[in-house]
């Protein structure tokens, strides 16, 4: 067991940013938090990170506490916090050169780093210069500097555009292989589910739900999703009717639909078979799983992005 | 047009009122600050202007001269052997001034000139011509001379030519005065905003929390900053006296080891004052504000540019415990008044007192998230 959080609870004045929670995190294991603003997660992550002191329950990690092992937990974890803004003069590699010198490292060191997070050629340039993206990925390398056992990343792609999100996502995906413990916040379902095997939902300082996504979605969710709009007469009636249709939304005066389905590759030959022999025609079609957001919406009544 | 105007200045306001550490230091400090500042200035008319009476024999020190007595008259003057004659004069708010006269030596003349404890001396008699010896430079010095003349001149008894003797020897000249008390506050700059202001700043952008998340321990951390800024500190000093020493013939007279030692002791005190302000503070406006509050009323009461022995006799006591007159002090005594290491022990161990029960309470507050 590499972290395990038990009946955790902080609040801040009169709210309750954690509530009761429980979390063990086995060693390799990639866990995402994944919930919208407000959810608990970055409080949860910094009272793992030691940063915050919980006001009730225990937090071990690596079989030890904050109170008794500080100096070898800070070792033994690597992290990125929310917004850090590192010195704007400093060159990335006297940046890394810095927080190195905190592990007792050697300048090869932040070499290898520099690879890692793809900005050799950024080695001599200012902080203040960088991208968002760049920003972010020197982050991500003053976290792995001291190859950490376990690395603890918060929000570590919010703000960033699609390009710069893939581009962490590859460096991270890469660094996973080690067999480091990751820990992840975020509120973007895809990056949890490229990123961690196990996906923790979280809403209002609470866990709702936590497994693989696969078993996240078959535990809790009706089926996958046909979306149809239709231009004519379309016989309703029938369509509800289709082998493997689980229910049916109907909206007459748009002309919109959503078939919720066992299985999409077996409703979805009927289903089109269906409008072939009728008046209506086929304006638009969209076959898809359902997602983390359909669950945590139907969950919690908020969207992650909210 | 209009309504966006409107919009924008009712959201700014709105934003304004909503911090309020904002508020009070827009509004509370300046108001408790003319407070502070209008109690320790008023009744300017109260002012007591120092003059030292130089007997010219050693047996009359201590003794007012009879021609002082005449001239001041006996019925507004007081004496006492410790705090002198005290001459008030002036009916009207305008011609008010009271002066304090002490009969010393021409030596310790000097070293009262040099500490700021007087304005001017007066040498010679009535009936031998009267001088009046202070740096012209000096408007503190300026001003005494031209009140106690005027009078003198309005009790009549200035029969004879008076004569105004500029001093312009190295070590009392108002610039003597003045270095040392630049010196000081670039002490205090450089702690205050050097420390103070970029612990401040690395909080605000979250970086703070990012390195006590690493092995870095707080004590190192805070002690490379301390560390940084007293090599800065260091050379910006060295470049100060470089400079004072060429262009206004300034000489350190005391020893290098007691200015040693009072540079880091008072680099100490203002270090550990750095800690302790720059211990809660979240914002840019907080921050400031309590640099401002730290520094400003140092700067205006502990004798940079004037003496502190014009302000009220209450004051004194108090403006002489505040680190930069104890700096302010220990320096001119090492450069102007050649005070060596054993004197300088005192001063220092009360800033390096300062320091460490700044720093410790500093410790014990501080918000390092």
């Amino acid at each position: 067991m590499t972290i395990e959080v038990r009946n955790v609870c902080k609040s801040f004045k009169d709210v309750d940013a954690v509530l009761n929670v429980n979390l063990r995190v086995e060693s390799g294991e990639a866990v995402a938090l994944l919930g919208p603003n407000g959810a608990g997660k970055t409080t949860l992550v910094e009272m793992i990170e030691g940063v915050q002191t919980p006001d009730s329950g225990e937090i071990l990690i690596l079989g030890k506490t904050w109170q008794s092992d500080e100096s070898f937990l800070r070792q033994e974890i690597g992290l990125a916090l929310q917004e850090t803004r590192f010195q704007d003069r400093l060159t990335v590699e006297e940046t890394l050169w810095l927080f190195a010198s905190f592990y007792h490292l050697e300048k090869e060191r932040t070499n290898e780093v520099l690879k890692i997070i793809q900005l050799e050629s950024k080695r001599k340039t200012w902080v203040v210069q960088l991208s968002g993206g760049q920003r972010q990925r020197l982050a991500l390398g003053i976290a792995i500097l001291s190859r950490p056992r376990i690395l603890i990343l918060d929000e570590p792609t919010t703000g960033l555009d699609p390009n710069a999100r893939r581009d962490l996502w590859k460096i991270l995906e890469d660094f996973k292989a080690t067999g480091t413990t990751l820990i992840l916040t975020t509120h973007y379902m895809e990056e949890a589910e490229f990123l961690c095997e196990r996906i923790v939902m979280m809403d209002q300082g609470k866990i709702l739900a936590e497994g693989s996504l696969s078993q996240l979605l078959e535990k809790f969710s009706e089926g996958d999703l046909i979306e149809y709009a239709i231009d004519g007469t379309f016989p309703i009636e029938r369509a509800k009717a289709l082998s493997g249709v689980v229910s049916s939304h109907w909206k007459a005066e748009s002309g919109q639909g959503l078939l919720t389905v066992k299985s999409i590759s077996e409703t979805l030959p009927d289903f089109l078979d269906l409008i072939k022999f009728s008046t209506a025609s086929l304006t638009s079609l969209e076959c898809r799983r359902r997602t983390l957001d359909d669950l945590f919406l139907a969950m919690s009544g908020r969207h992650l992005d909210e | 047009m209009n309504k966006m105007l409107f919009r924008l200045v009712i959201s700014q306001f709105k934003l304004f009122f909503r911090e309020p550490g904002v508020v009070f230091w827009s509004f509370g400090f300046p108001v408790l600050m003319a407070w502070i500042l209008g109690i320790a200035f008023a009744n300017k008319g109260e002012i007591e202007r120092n003059i030292a009476v130089v007997a010219e024999n050693p047996e009359e020190v201590y003794l007012v001269p009879e021609w002082l007595l005449n001239k001041t008259g006996t019925a507004s003057t007081k004496y006492s052997r410790e705090s002198g004659l005290e001459w008030k004069v002036g009916e009207n708010h305008g011609e008010q001034a009271h002066f304090r006269f002490l009969v010393m030596s021409e030596d310790a003349a000097i070293l009262a000139l040099k500490r700021g404890q007087i304005a001017l001396w007066i040498e010679g008699s009535p009936e031998r011509d009267l001088r009046f010896r202070f740096d012209p430079n000096n408007t503190d010095a300026r001003l005494t001379y031209l009140l106690l003349e005027s009078a003198f001149r309005k009790q009549k008894s200035l029969n004879r030519k008076t004569e105004v003797l500029p001093l312009t020897t190295i070590g009392i000249r108002y610039v003597d005065f003045l270095i040392p008390g630049l010196m000081a506050i670039s002490i205090m700059n450089a702690c205050l905003w050097g420390i103070g202001w970029n612990l401040i700043e690395l909080r605000i952008k979250k970086l703070l929390r990012r390195m006590v998340a690493t092995p870095l321990k707080k004590s190192v951390f805070l002690l490379s900053h301390g560390l940084n800024r007293m090599f800065i500190s260091a050379a910006e000093l060295l470049l100060l006296y470089v400079f004072a020493h060429f262009y206004f013939d300034i000489t350190i007279q005391g020893s290098l080891l007691a200015l040693s030692l009072i540079f880091l002791s008072g680099y100490s005190a203002f270090a550990g004052i750095a800690v302790l302000i720059s211990s809660r503070a979240e914002n840019t406006q907080s921050g400031n504000g309590l640099i401002n509050s730290v520094t400003l009323p140092m700067f205006i009461l502990s004798g940079i540019f004037f003496s502190y022995h014009n302000f009220p006799d209450w004051l004194i006591p108090y403006v002489e415990v505040l680190p930069l007159t104890i700096l302010t002090n220990s320096l001119r005594g090492v450069i102007t008044e050649g005070i060596g290491l054993a004197q300088a022990i005192q001063p220092a161990i009360g800033l390096f007192g300062i320091g460490g029960v700044c720093f410790a309470l500093g410790l014990r507050l501080y918000h390092w998230h």
